[in-house]
């Protein structure tokens, strides 16, 4: 492989040219004629393309590989996200000690024992979002009325945000996450969101409340006493913000379009609930919001999949290219509601970069899809397929609008 | 018995824990999370043969290996 010229050598992200429901058909393509595929970036630089399930979780499992985009190498998807390396960075940018040390600071916020106690709280969301959706004249976009709002509202409520700026919020996000944007838009995008919390949590800090919620915890518990400054904290609930909205969101809206446009596994859906967790698994492997994630480079020369990366190689350990392995998945393209190692896909990552909001966001698919086909059983697309408009340059795939009619 | 007459010890590595809590949902019988950082907690090591299989699919879904199945 290192053989090929770099002129001859695909150029990475690679468009879509297949349904807009596959990532890029060059993957399955990369996956069956070797382990490992050089590719070019935006910057003239070259980094791998990891596509087979196996290698994916052996480079995420891997020590010799860093998250931390200030190490030489590492391969940036695009000039705005290369922007970001000036940018104070989080735990998801840092390998361990300091990873675990940030990290472990939010982990309670996410452990099953919440999730439970939160249940209910979700599901009178969902079933109120509903309702609204119902009260107006077909037809509604789904996106608007469920699936960016309850994941928005959500977070806000956990984190301490006030629900009345979440328009501006998300705008800012968005931006932040459309890639054909420019590297200055991108950044004032991020820059805006950054003052916006850490006014926030200026108020925060003389009034943090009785910690009953994440703000209010971070200044009790971890700022006052030392452990972290405002500036950390600001980022750390910055990334908990727009992390814990973009990907439910897009995957509440393509999943209810496969339900839309796949009636029999919507029927085996509402006939048999107890479906609905291996129906979120399956959604998650067939979709893989996150669909350019995830990146890393090399600390150390390092063998995966028998070919050697170099120290200072930048890679990309494909979760959508891997969720669709045929190694791993049978009939990969198909969705199928009861297909036995759904729970084994990898939209969440794997090892110690695993999103450390997927029991909340599996919460909240478990809520909207054990509750939407059952309350409005007349739900359908409110126009075809093809017009259909998905998020094609953003970093988190999705739907931009789901017209639905009921 | 399909088990073969083997039993099933389980051997947890708190330090590499990340918290993602797959084990409490696989098996709340056997697995436990601290409420100060999600780390992972073994309420019991010798679980019964009609368990393990929710052992062994906490272990497989652990994304940093923090649990180990040994078959005795």
């Amino acid at each position: 492989m290192d053989s090929q010229s770099p002129e001859a050598m695909p150029v990475f992200p690679l468009p879509r040219t297949g349904s807009p429901l596959d990532p890029p058909a060059e993957y399955d393509r990369f996956r069956a004629e070797g382990a490992l595929k050089k590719v070019n970036m935006w910057d003239g630089r070259q980094a791998w393309l990891v596509t087979r399930r196996d290698d994916v979780r052996a480079v995420l499992a891997s020590p010799h590989f860093s998250a931390d985009p200030t190490k030489p190498g590492y391969p940036f998807l695009t000039p705005a996200r290369a922007a970001t390396v000036k940018s104070y960075q989080t735990f998801i940018t840092m390998d361990p000690p300091d990873h675990t040390r940030f990290r472990r600071m939010l982990t309670k916020d996410f452990t099953q024992k919440r999730m439970e106690e939160l249940r209910p709280r979700v599901q009178t969301l969902v079933d109120r979002m509903i309702d609204d959706l119902l009260s107006g004249e077909p037809p509604g976009d789904l996106v608007q009325a469920l699936a960016l709002r309850l994941p928005v509202t959500v977070i806000s409520l956990l984190a301490g945000v006030p629900l009345a700026d979440d328009a501006k919020l998300v705008r800012w996000s968005n931006q932040r996450l459309d890639l054909s944007v420019d590297a200055e838009t991108s950044e004032s995008a991020g820059k805006n969101m950054l003052e916006y919390f850490d006014e926030l949590l200026k108020s925060r800090e003389e009034e943090p409340g009785d910690g009953a919620d994440m703000l209010g915890r971070l200044v009790i518990e971890q700022i006052r006493p030392g452990h972290l400054d405002r500036k950390g904290a600001v980022h750390m609930i910055n990334l908990l913000y727009f992390a814990g909205h973009e990907t439910t969101a897009n995957q509440i809206g393509l999943g209810v379009l496969h339900f839309l446009m796949n009636p029999g596994q919507r029927q085996k859906l509402v006939a048999s609930p107890e479906l609905v967790k291996n129906a979120v698994e399956e959604m998650l492997r067939y979709d893989t919001p996150p669909h350019y994630n995830a990146c890393r480079v090399a600390t150390t020369d390092v063998t995966i999949g028998g070919e050697t990366i170099r120290a200072g190689e930048g890679v990309y350990a494909l979760l959508s290219a891997a969720n669709r392995d045929p190694d791993a998945f049978d009939d990969p393209a198909r969705f199928d509601i009861e297909r036995e190692n759904a729970s084994d896909q990898l939209a969440f990552s794997y090892g110690l970069h695993q999103c450390i909001g997927q029991p909340l966001a599996r919460l909240e698919l478990h809520t909207v899809f054990s509750t939407l086909f059952r309350r409005v059983p007349s739900l359908t697309l409110a126009i075809p397929f093809e017009q259909i408009q998905f998020k094609r340059d953003f970093y988190v795939y999705g739907l931009q609008a789901l017209p639905v009619s009921w | 018995m399909t088990h073969e007459f083997k039993t099933v010890r389980i051997k947890i590595y708190p330090e590499k824990c990340i918290g993602a809590g797959h084990c409490v949902g696989c098996a709340p019988d056997i697995f436990s999370q601290n409420e100060d950082d999600g780390v992972v907690i073994l309420l019991k090591d010798d679980p019964p043969p009609d368990r393990y299989e929710s052992a062994k699919a906490a272990a497989r879904l652990c994304p940093t290996s923090a649990i180990e199945i040994i078959e005795q």
